[in-house]
């Protein structure tokens, strides 16, 4: 039997948010930490998912995808921010929504010393680039937050991205015991 | 080369001529120059940066308006900037999407240096092996006729590597203002539902 207290399916309650938001066009390229959503929207009939071969990609498919009365949303690894630092004045210069959900690295017991500095320089190239974060720290705030960001983007028209903390995703260790 | 090079005005402007229903995205530079001097319209969307993003906000666009023809025109240099998006264009097959590059094999904008596609880079081939409906070079203009036809009727992705020459053209610029081209784009397209979503 399941307690109260267990923690949210977060993955599942950021799926749902994006249905009732109305988004459509799901872009990704992969993380580990969106595995679960990934496959909830690729499952999705209403929702068309479109893997990338670069982050950027998103930015684009976004803009592409208001113009013509839809809404998208773009899930990354914190390692993809830094590959959409120029495609980011789409939103800047013409006010296109945009809807980011970055799964953190390189900041909570890192295994991998490449990770460290694209995900810890994050939250500053984002706000640098004039997107607007909101955090994830536990799986309880997911509803919540990605709400709040959606709103941020399909509402008040801006960037916002989601970051969900390295500690709610767990360390990658490649085997190795902690 | 063979025959005279084809003029990219002449062959943007004979693409655009009675464009009915089509959706165009422009790739930064001389193509961006090229639409609007083909006659600025609404449902052109030109852009001023943001380079190697033309093929992925025409496929945002495809995917968003499958009953309309999408048609992104790009230069090499652009086109280049985005490689990967062929492949992610391919996986989705949009019906409905057409990509013109107009390969002057040169970075027009900045000098005119040489891009790769003067070394021999085939982005036709590029895009057919990504999985493209169908992907050719274009040379000389006996063909425009049905490739003007194709970008209406042809069952995409479709891409066409337009070689043309290198002659300087006057400059004739869109808007630079991003809000107003994106917001004249979606009332033009939309209407009422532009301002309510």
């Amino acid at each position: 039997m399941r307690r109260k207290t267990s923690a949210p399916d977060w993955p599942g309650e950021i799926h749902r948010v994006l249905m009732s938001q109305r988004v459509r066009q799901v872009s990704y390229v992969p993380d580990a930490g969106h595995k679960r959503l990934i496959e909830l929207c690729q499952a999705d009939k209403g929702m068309v998912a479109v893997p990338l071969t670069t982050e950027e990609e998103g930015i684009g498919l976004a803009a592409g995808a208001w113009l013509g009365g839809e809404r998208a949303a773009l899930l990354m690894q914190s390692s993809g921010v830094g590959n959409c630092v120029n495609a980011l004045t789409l939103a800047a210069n013409c006010g296109f929504p945009l809807l980011m959900i970055v799964t953190l690295r390189g900041e909570w017991g890192e295994f991998n010393p490449w990770q460290i500095p694209m995900g810890q320089a994050t939250p500053e190239v984002l706000r640098l680039g004039g997107v607007r974060t909101l955090r994830i720290e536990r799986p309880e705030q997911a509803l919540e937050t990605v709400t709040a960001a959606a709103r941020l983007a399909f509402d008040g028209y801006a960037a916002a991205a989601v970051l969900i903390a390295q500690r709610l995703i767990g360390t990658k260790s490649f085997g190795e015991k902690p | 080369m063979s025959g005279a090079a084809l003029d990219r005005r002449e062959v943007v402007r004979a693409l655009l001529e009675r464009r009915g229903d089509l959706l165009v995205v422009a790739g930064l530079g001389s193509s961006a120059w090229d639409c609007t001097a083909a006659g600025d319209h609404p449902l052109t969307f030109p852009l001023w940066g943001a380079m190697g993003s033309a093929c992925m906000i025409g496929l945002g666009l495809a995917l968003a308006q499958p009953r309309r023809r999408v048609l992104v025109v790009t230069g090499d240099g652009e086109m280049l900037m985005g490689l990967g998006s062929l492949a992610t264009i391919a996986v989705q097959r949009p019906g409905n999407l057409a990509i013109v590059v107009l390969d002057n094999e040169r970075y027009g904008e900045t000098g005119m240096q040489k891009s790769h596609t003067a070394h021999g880079t085939d982005l036709a081939a590029v895009a057919l092996a990504c999985g493209f409906a169908k992907a050719e070079i274009v040379r000389g203009g006996a063909k425009l006729a049905a490739l003007r036809s194709e970008l209406h009727r042809g069952k995409g992705p479709l891409f066409y590597q337009v070689k043309v020459g290198r002659d300087a053209v006057p400059l004739v610029l869109p808007p630079r203002d991003g809000a107003l081209l994106r917001q004249r784009f979606r009332e033009a397209l939309l209407g009422k539902r532009a301002a309510a979503q």
